[in-house]
């Protein structure tokens, strides 16, 4: 094993900031007054950009870390920039929730952090240990994040079965990481490759470890039937948390499923792609379905974030498909990502602020008019379902066209019917909302108050970013597609 | 070969010694005032007998888990301490920061005052 | 060149106002609303004259420009095997035909904005209306300009939902608001068409550029009466029923009426609706390959013109008689096209945008001046009143009835000898549309003696108040007027019109029938077309102002066949009976299901509680009666509705995952074992 040079920690410059931050936020907290815990999130904020800044800057210094545990390449990068994004965009949308609702606490921002930190961590990793200790990291923060309001009894709820069902689906991963570990004798992605592509080196008991592996994954992005949890913690956890993570975790753990299912693991093909397959099918089909039951408009986006994971999951099965031509299909998961992280963020953020002091206005219902009162945040939350659903010039779009095309190109022309199919049901759930906003009379009992400024920043940022993806998409895919290509 | 393990028995042995002093001396020296409370068994604190879903002082579990936490960190410690010389000065600064960030630690539980009993 | 170089600005003008509207409207004054939302319409108009003058001076009348990639799609494999590269770009193409309806669009669509000043003056959401009149010229220019079936497409659906907005104007109504669902409802079932159709022209064509297309088309690769062309025509000729009001999807339109009266002549007469026509027109080089599609288009256009006609004539409600004539008049068009007379379709789409527009606006003044009343049964002896709505609105009546010297004579003329002459015509095409005319003439007579003349049978109070509507609407009318007597004389007496359009009907596959008849023999059937027209003129005449008792007769209760009439052939109970009630079913059953499952629930809660809890035993069980069962009752579980899972309890919740571990094990082993 390679001593430790400098080079090992400049290749993990962005966390290493990141927890830094995390840490001297969480020491700061005591000592500011709580008039002044807003510091604390300008703080957090820049320790992001600095974050961004250490990441656009190792660049020139990629390559692997840490006898190879950790990977410093363009996937990495991009997911990480990804990971940065869904976090500012969150801390920005939850400064004045958390005035609003009085739990305004600086540690929700080192929460935040270290969260984000394993994210970073997940989707750097090249060792299954390593993936696990980013997992955990971001779990445990997340876990806490989803009870952060204290004193609401959903929220502890969602915390709790959060947390329990969290641990119980760990479990299996690690169980999984263990039965590979066995059967092969190493951990690291590289070498597990190379042992596991050798002529007659399969071992019997790999599918197994594969598909324990998969569950512990699998509830991270909630693929059925693993989504269980999914639609009583977005609906408990506060709104700006459900934002962090519906897209953070879910990202990373679905950069995970490609480095090892695609990479590590990618020899054992047709049940890889059968676990991806099916999931994707189920995944898409009731997030669907169940979404459109869904009158609460925090529950409806739970649901159509796991639809969305199993579009995802369609590009992933055309990557598995496409054999050594994954990488179309790669690119277009590493696009539709970008882009639901774009949208699913800002929608719940915006929804934070719409449901009002404890979160009381959840309901589409509730909603009624809001076109008339506030014109531009009922455009605003609009434009962000009608991204969600698909429509062209926005980015949901090219995210979709971009999946379905790989999956095309993969030959797997049910699924992508499936999908499609999918996809236009989906839009009379989004639309639903915006019937509410525009076409019934009534006042609004959602929170009519002006937008504040963060909030409104974020949202602007997100909407140009949509718009963007959805009118210029070629730099982007350019983007992906050089991201995709190293994949181990 | 058994030579090898010969500082453990002379560990087992001092440790054993020193144990059986203290409890003698104490139990020489120290006068005895029996109550029920001191003849109860000791089961940290908690009422060893009776009703099991009792409610405990929040601060019971907090202390609890911050024990275990740092009592964990410190096990770090032994490992390190083996083969902290080949490291040099970079296992030197990793220790550092390891403990830097625990004290971080500690003085953020400190100043909230998750140690303090009465608050 | 200046103004074909910057050709999009014509669309982004109308986009900016939309912007300023929907952004900042609620702060502007009316004054500068209508100043920015009617002004930048008007600078569009223009810049599309420009555009115009400069077309006629190009040696080959079509302009196209690419502004960037829209959509890069990289190669995939064509129908027939071979690898295709698809770029779609943001690209526009000016064509005599595109250019024809850029006039259109800008110069009425202008006009109305106009007029709107004055209708909408007195109305909330002022700048609404505006911002979303603006984004529909947005919507519709891209429609118009674009070089692609693409961007056609994302055009479609912006005038659609601005379509829905603004039927929906008046939300606190909830006739409108239904009205706009049923709109939006039924044109979804025509975009799937038109979304499909463009999908076969994908991979069939590998592009979707209409250049290229009709390029293709004529190449003589494709024989005449290919399957898949047909197709491709058939699937977007449901687009067009839908957009275009066409039998049977044509039921929104009547009730699209619930919208402000310059939405009805912008969106649902002048342009919108014509929107099928132009896409048909643009696609005549794949039509003409398939002369079956042809035939449907044709029968389809001659069935709606009759059937709409026929409703038109009982109808109470001002706006709905013209909303079923335009229905009717939509017929004409599609007939023209059916009979590959797809010139004179699109004169036929102009001049009726003039004359259409004028009786929409009219009737709006007439509406206005009576303090919103729109049933015909209480007005009458108008023309005193209002005399210079009504000297437009005769003007107006007069050219949609055919009568010789106005614009809608030379139209309706020229589809009717083309369906009577052309290689693709019939005798009994031309037979329906010739006694439509009739019809025609008789209903809008009909409504022009109901409104204006006789007595007044004006309610009291409104009465009171009657009064001349301003000049910001009174212009509009007189302009319109005007084009709807000189609109007719473009194509006569050279065919100027027709041979302008000619680059782009032209094709080697056009059916080269034997000149049967002569123009001896158009004269013929234009007499007879007039006598038609003057025969539902004097018919009207007789029932309507001839014979007294008017009043009394129209409160009598009408015969079968006026009631059948008058229940618009009882359509909508029909499709309420066939569609939406079995959705509704749908529904209830769903409901019904729900209720069971959700009762059973609770007690299925429980006993997985309980099971959980002992979840070995379960397992035992399970290995014993084979891997087989937990798959069948797995996917069972999954196929129930989510509800059942979701029982809140994180028991079972963790039970659930288990189980998900285990059939996907249990699968493994299953199938992939050998």
């Amino acid at each position: 094993m390679t001593p430790v040079q400098a080079l090992d920690f400049i290749r993990v410059l962005p966390e290493i900031v990141l927890a830094s931050c995390a840490i001297l936020v969480m020491v700061a907290e005591p000592f500011v007054s709580a008039r002044h815990t807003a510091a604390l999130a300008w703080v957090s904020l820049i320790g992001i950009v600095a974050a961004g800044a250490g990441n656009a800057w190792m660049r020139r210094f990629s390559g692997p870390a840490f006898g190879g545990s950790i990977a410093a390449d363009p996937f990495a990068s991009y997911f990480v920039y990804l990971l940065l994004l869904a976090a500012a965009l969150t801390l920005l949308g939850s400064v004045r929730y958390l005035e609003t609702n009085q739990v305004h606490h600086g540690e929700f921002y080192a929460l935040l952090l270290l969260g984000t930190t394993g994210a970073c961590l997940m989707v750097a990793a090249t060792e299954l240990i390593m993936i696990f200790i980013g997992l955990e990291i971001s779990s445990i923060s997340t876990y806490i994040l989803a009870g952060f309001r204290r004193a609401d009894k959903r929220s502890n709820e969602a915390c709790l079965k959060y947390f329990l069902l969290g641990s119980f689906a760990t479990a299996f991963l690690l169980y999984g990481i263990a039965f590979i570990y066995g059967l092969t004798g190493t951990t690291n992605l590289v070498q597990l490759s190379e042992k596991l592509s050798a002529p007659g080196a399969r071992p019997p008991l790999l599918w197994i470890a594969l598909i324990l592996a998969f569950v512990g994954l699998g509830f991270k992005v909630s693929t059925v039937p693993f989504h269980i949890w999914t639609p009583d913690v977005y609906q408990g956890a506060p709104a700006p948390v459900t934002a962090f993570l519906s897209v953070a975790p879910k990202a990373a753990a679905f950069a995970v499923i490609l480095r090892v299912f695609l990479g590590g693991l990618a020899s054992a093909g047709a049940l890889v792609f059968w676990l991806l397959w099916i999931s994707a099918l189920l995944t898409m089909c009731l997030g669907n379905l169940a979404a459109l039951w869904q009158t609460n408009i925090k529950r409806l986006l739970a649901y159509s974030a796991i639809a969305h994971a199993g579009y995802v999951l369609v590009g992933m099965a055309a990557a598995k498909a496409a054999g050594p031509e994954a990488g179309e299909g790669i690119a277009s998961v590493l696009f539709y990502l970008a882009a639901y992280a774009l949208m699913n963020v800002a929608a719940f953020i915006l929804v934070a602020h719409l449901a009002g002091a404890g979160e009381r206005y959840q309901e589409a219902d509730d909603c009624t008019g809001l076109a008339y009162q506030r014109p531009g945040v009922a455009a605003c939350l609009t434009l962000l379902l009608v991204s969600l659903s698909g429509f062209p010039a926005t980015a949901g779009f090219f995210a979709k066209f971009y999946v379905f095309r790989a999956a095309i190109h993969a030959h797997l022309i049910g699924l992508t019917l499936v999908a499609v199919l999918n996809s236009v049901v989906a839009v009379y759930y989004y639309l639903r909302v915006v019937v509410a906003m525009y076409m019934r009379e009534g006042n609004p009992r959602a929170s009519a108050s002006p937008l504040p400024w963060p909030l409104g920043a974020a949202l602007a940022l997100s909407l140009v970013g949509i718009f963007y993806l959805g009118l210029f998409p070629t730099p982007f895919v350019r983007l992906a597609n050089l991201a995709a290509s190293p994949l181990p | 070969m058994l030579r090898d393990y010969l500082p453990i028995l002379v560990q087992l042995i001092a440790v054993s010694t020193v144990g059986a002093a203290i409890l003698a001396v104490s139990a020489w020296v120290g006068k005895r005032r029996p109550s029920r409370e001191k003849l109860s068994p000791y089961e940290c604190g908690s009422v060893p007998v009776g009703n099991a879903r009792e409610r405990f002082s929040i601060s019971f579990y907090l202390v609890g888990m911050l024990f275990i936490l740092f009592d964990v960190e410190a096990v770090f410690l032994y490992p390190w301490a083996v083969v902290y010389k080949s490291l040099k000065w970079f296992g030197f600064l990793e220790m550092f920061l390891y403990i830097l960030v625990l004290l971080a630690g500690y003085l953020y539980i400190w100043k909230k005052g998750a140690l303090d009993w009465t608050r | 060149m200046a103004f074909l170089r910057h050709i999009w600005l014509i669309p982004l003008l109308p986009a900016l106002g939309a912007l300023t509207q929907l952004l900042a409207g609620r702060r502007l004054s009316n004054r500068a609303v209508s100043i920015v939302s009617v002004g930048l319409p008007g600078l569009a108009f223009l810049w599309a004259l420009g555009c115009f003058a400069e077309l006629l001076k190009l040696a080959a009348p079509t302009y196209l420009t690419n502004l960037y990639t829209w959509l890069p799609a990289g190669p995939f494999r064509l129908a027939n095997g071979s690898l295709a590269q698809l770029n779609v770009p943001v690209g526009f193409q000016l064509d005599p035909l595109s250019a024809v309806m850029l006039l259109i669009v800008t110069g009425v669509g202008f006009v109305i904005h106009v007029y709107s000043i004055g209708y909408m003056g007195h109305e909330g959401g002022y700048y609404r209306f505006f911002g979303y009149m603006n984004l529909f010229l947005f919507s519709m220019l891209i429609l118009v300009l674009a070089d692609n079936y693409l961007m056609m497409f994302a055009g479609w659906e912006g005038v659609g939902l601005c379509s829905y907005f603004l039927i929906g104007f008046y939300f606190q109504r909830k006739s409108a608001a239904d009205a706009g669902k049923k709109a939006f409802i039924v044109n979804r079932i025509g975009d799937a068409g038109f979304l499909l159709g463009v999908m076969l022209i994908t991979v069939t064509f590998g592009t979707l550029n209409f250049q290229q297309i009709t390029e293709a088309a004529r190449s003589g690769q494709f024989a005449l009466g290919n399957g898949t062309l047909t197709a491709i025509c058939v699937l977007l000729f449901v687009g067009a029923t839908g957009k275009s009001a066409q039998i049977p999807l044509y039921v929104w339109l009547p009730d699209a009426m619930e919208g402000p009266t310059p939405v009805s002549a912008l969106i649902h007469a002048a342009t919108m609706v014509t929107a099928g026509v132009y896409m048909v027109a643009r696609s005549n080089a794949l039509f003409v390959l398939a002369p079956k599609a042809m035939l449907l288009v044709a029968a389809i256009g001659a069935a709606t013109a009759l059937w709409a006609a026929s409703i038109g004539l009982v109808q109470n409600d001002i706006k709905r008689v013209l909303a079923y004539s335009t229905v009717s008049q939509l017929g004409y068009m599609f007939l023209a096209c059916g009979v590959g007379a797809f010139a004179a379709g699109i004169f036929h789409v102009m001049t009726h945008a003039f004359f259409k527009a004028l009786l929409f606006l009219g009737a709006g003044s007439v509406i206005h001046a009576l303090g919103g009343e729109q049933d015909m049964r209480k007005m009458g002896g108008l023309r005193r009143k209002i005399p210079i709505t009504f000297a437009t609105f005769v003007v107006g009546t007069l050219a949609i009835s055919g009568i010789p010297g106005f614009a809608g004579f030379f139209s309706k003329d020229e589809i009717l000898w083309q369906a009577f002459s052309s290689p693709y015509g019939h005798r009994l095409l031309w037979f329906i549309g010739w006694a439509t005319a009739g019809l025609t003439a008789f209903y809008m007579f009909r409504l022009l003696f109901m409104t204006f003349a006789g007595e007044s049978r004006v309610d009291a109070e409104v009465a009171h108040h009657l009064h001349e509507s301003p000049w910001t609407m009174l212009g509009p009318l007189v302009v319109l007027a005007v084009l709807s007597v000189v609109g007719g004389y473009i194509n006569w007496p050279t065919e100027r019109f027709g041979h302008f359009l000619e680059p782009v009907f032209e094709s080697p596959f056009r059916a080269a029938g034997v000149q049967l008849y002569g123009r001896n023999d158009e004269l013929g059937l234009m007499v007879l077309s007039v006598a038609v027209a003057l025969a539902g003129l004097g018919y009207a005449w007789l029932i309507y102002v001839k014979r007294p008792g008017l009043r009394e007769r129209l409160a009598e209760p009408p015969g079968i066949l006026h009631q059948i009439l008058l229940n618009k052939y009882y359509v909508d109970e029909l499709y309420d009976a066939l569609f939406v009630n079995r959705a509704k079913n749908l529904g209830n059953l769903l409901a019904a299901f729900d209720l069971a499952v959700v009762d059973g629930g609770v007690n299925a809660a429980g006993w997985l509680t309980r099971t959980s809890g002992d979840l070995s035993r379960f397992w035992d069980k399970w290995v014993i009666d084979g891997l087989v069962n937990v798959l069948g009752f797995g996917i069972k579980v999954l196929s129930y509705p989510v509800r059942v899972i979701q029982t809140g309890v994180v028991q079972t919740y963790a039970f659930f995952i288990a189980l998900g571990v285990a059939i996907f094990l249990g699968y493994y082993l299953v199938h992939f074992r050998p």
